[in-house]
């Protein structure tokens, strides 16, 4: 067995087979392996009983969803309109720098993949953005590097 | 800044930890007495849509059904709104003790919050919440219980029905309605759906008692309402004031001296150009003369700096985005509009293009199938209408 169909046993196990169980199941699989690939996919039909279109077509409508391998750190900044308004360009940009990478892009270590997200709720402290589950706000150019610097040491 | 003009009202934060003896005295009371409590309440629905909330859980309550579930709605994705993330932090035990009088009243057992991903950090904390609270109501012997369901970044799902069909493990496409929650909700049950917000309140009229909610606010917009502040103000953040307030005292509060225009309600929501703050009042058009706008609490300001060309570009990029892609007048008009007014402010197209788009925006008010849809209309063309040179120069 592979390390996906273990960790996908490991899922049907622990949530049950129900259909509304798919969410949380998928869930599982992104949080360990930060995507769901299309032999993930598969197995999650085959275990749940369900056809593979129904995980795809299910998969796909959610943003957070990603089906494209990402790196270990997944970084989500906000491009709603406060953040917007309060320089989220020039955050954007300060990650491309500390990172070498433009928007969309994974690093070639596989260690982050930097992205777009829309309204994450934090626009009181605009601009914001999400690493995995992480919200950092109030971002500034120094504190992006600052970030950034701490999680390549990780 | 010195002296409010608007009142700041200290309800839902007030740090009041007594759940058990409030479960033990709503637990004492009848369905009836509780039910009439919310109704004389005047309490409407937080999320921005205002349905009266005694009436939706005595529909639920009065809907055929050997199982019904209570459901929090937690997905809160409107560009602009935050409060329901602080409630959640701060004052959970509340947001329980509504989800379980609900339970009780409308006869549940299970409960379930329904939490954006975006606030995944919240879900530690929460849990143990809910561990706690499930022990109290264990000592009270009820068997109600509640459960966290993740969402996955879709700002769709914040629609009720979308968010059923999300946690029933399919893509979050909204349903027709009718047949409305209250009959036909998660798997096809009656269910309550509530916001964050206005199970808190219900946790403040149970021990309080109707009047002291009733009290705040005008005519049919009683009580008080979190609102997210944000834009151009120099105090973002989130207040709880109350219903009815003009738009020209919130911006008197709120505004950095140059406010020019306040977006009410998100991207979904309405916006309100400076020559008419005065005549605005945040809350149910009901009795009120002038204009009403009711809101889920989303307040952006924008100063004289700001091109309402970018406002409206970035609303409708997010729209475009977020659009479910279901029924033809949104997944196309969302498209439609984003590339028209890109093309009227580049000179491609005519002026009166925009008028083209306006009568769209119409339609898709009349024909989309769900809220998201229906709603594009309301920001295009309060845009468009006030600020119809910011569109062409």
């Amino acid at each position: 067995m592979t390390d996906i169909q273990e960790l996908v046993t490991g899922l049907v196990e622990k949530h049950g087979r129900k259909r509304e169980k798919l969410l949380p199941i998928l869930q599982g699989v992104i949080e360990k392996e930060r995507s769901v690939s299309d032999f993930a996919m598969v197995e999650i039909a085959k275990q749940m009983g369900i056809s593979a279109a129904d995980v795809y077509g299910t998969a796909t409508f959610y943003s957070f969803m990603d089906t494209e391998p990402r790196g270990e750190y997944v970084i989500r900044i906000c491009k709603t309109i406060t953040c917007f308004m309060k320089g989220k360009n020039q955050i954007l940009l300060a990650l491309e720098d500390a990172l070498k990478i433009k928007l969309g892009e994974t690093t070639p270590d596989r260690k982050f993949t930097l992205l777009e997200t829309n309204c994450l709720g934090w626009c009181h402290k605009a601009p914001a953005m999400l690493i995995n589950d992480e919200i950092y706000t109030d971002l500034t150019i120094e504190k992006v590097h600052e970030i950034i610097v701490e999680y390549k040491n990780k | 800044m010195g002296k409010h003009m608007l009142k700041r009202i200290d309800l839902i934060f007030k740090n009041e930890h007594d759940t058990d003896a409030i479960l033990q005295k709503i637990f004492k009371r009848s369905n009836e007495d509780l039910i009439n409590d919310l109704i004389g309440s005047g309490l409407k629905g937080r999320g921005g849509a205002g349905f009266p909330t005694g009436l939706k859980w005595k529909l639920t309550s009065e809907a055929e059904g050997d199982e019904k579930y209570v459901i929090c709605n937690a997905d809160e994705g409107e560009p602009g709104t935050f409060k329901d993330r602080e409630i959640l932090s701060q004052v959970p035990h509340k947001v329980l003790t509504g989800m379980a009088a609900c339970g009780r009243i409308i006869g549940a057992k299970k409960g379930f919050i329904y939490l954006r991903g975006e606030y995944n950090f919240l879900k530690p904390n929460l849990q143990k919440e809910i561990d706690n609270f499930h022990k109290i109501l264990k000592s009270l012997k009820s068997d109600f219980r509640i459960e966290i369901f993740s969402g996955s970044g879709a700002y769709i799902c914040g629609e009720e029905s979308s968010l059923m069909e999300s946690m029933e493990g399919r893509r979050g496409e909204p349903r027709n309605k009718p047949p409305f929650p209250t009959e036909i909700g998660y798997l096809g049950k009656p269910t309550v759906i509530n916001n964050v917000e206005t199970l808190a309140h219900a946790w403040t009229i149970f021990k309080y008692g109707p009047k002291k909610f009733r009290d705040l606010g005008v005519q049919d917009s009683r009580g008080s309402k979190l609102f997210s502040v944000s834009g151009d103000t120099p105090v973002a953040g989130i207040y709880e004031l109350e219903l009815g307030m003009s738009l020209q005292d919130f911006v008197d509060d709120f505004g950095d001296g140059d406010t020019k225009a306040v977006q009410v309600g998100g991207a979904a929501g309405f916006c309100v150009p400076r020559k008419k703050f005065r005549e605005t009042a945040i809350g149910y058009q009901g009795k009120l003369t002038g204009i009403s706008l009711p809101t889920g609490g989303s307040m952006m300001l924008f100063n004289s700096s700001r091109s309402m060309y970018n406002v409206l570009k970035n609303y409708l990029e997010f729209f475009e985005e977020e659009s479910c892609g279901q029924c033809t007048p949104c997944r196309v008009g969302c498209q439609q509009l984003l590339e028209g007014v890109e093309a009227v402010k580049r000179g491609d197209k005519p002026h009166h293009y925009l008028d083209k788009l306006m009568r769209l925006t119409e339609t898709m008010k009349l024909t989309a199938k769900c809220g998201l849809g229906q709603s594009v209309a309301n920001s295009f063309s309060s845009i468009v209408e006030n600020f119809r040179e910011e569109m062409i120069y």
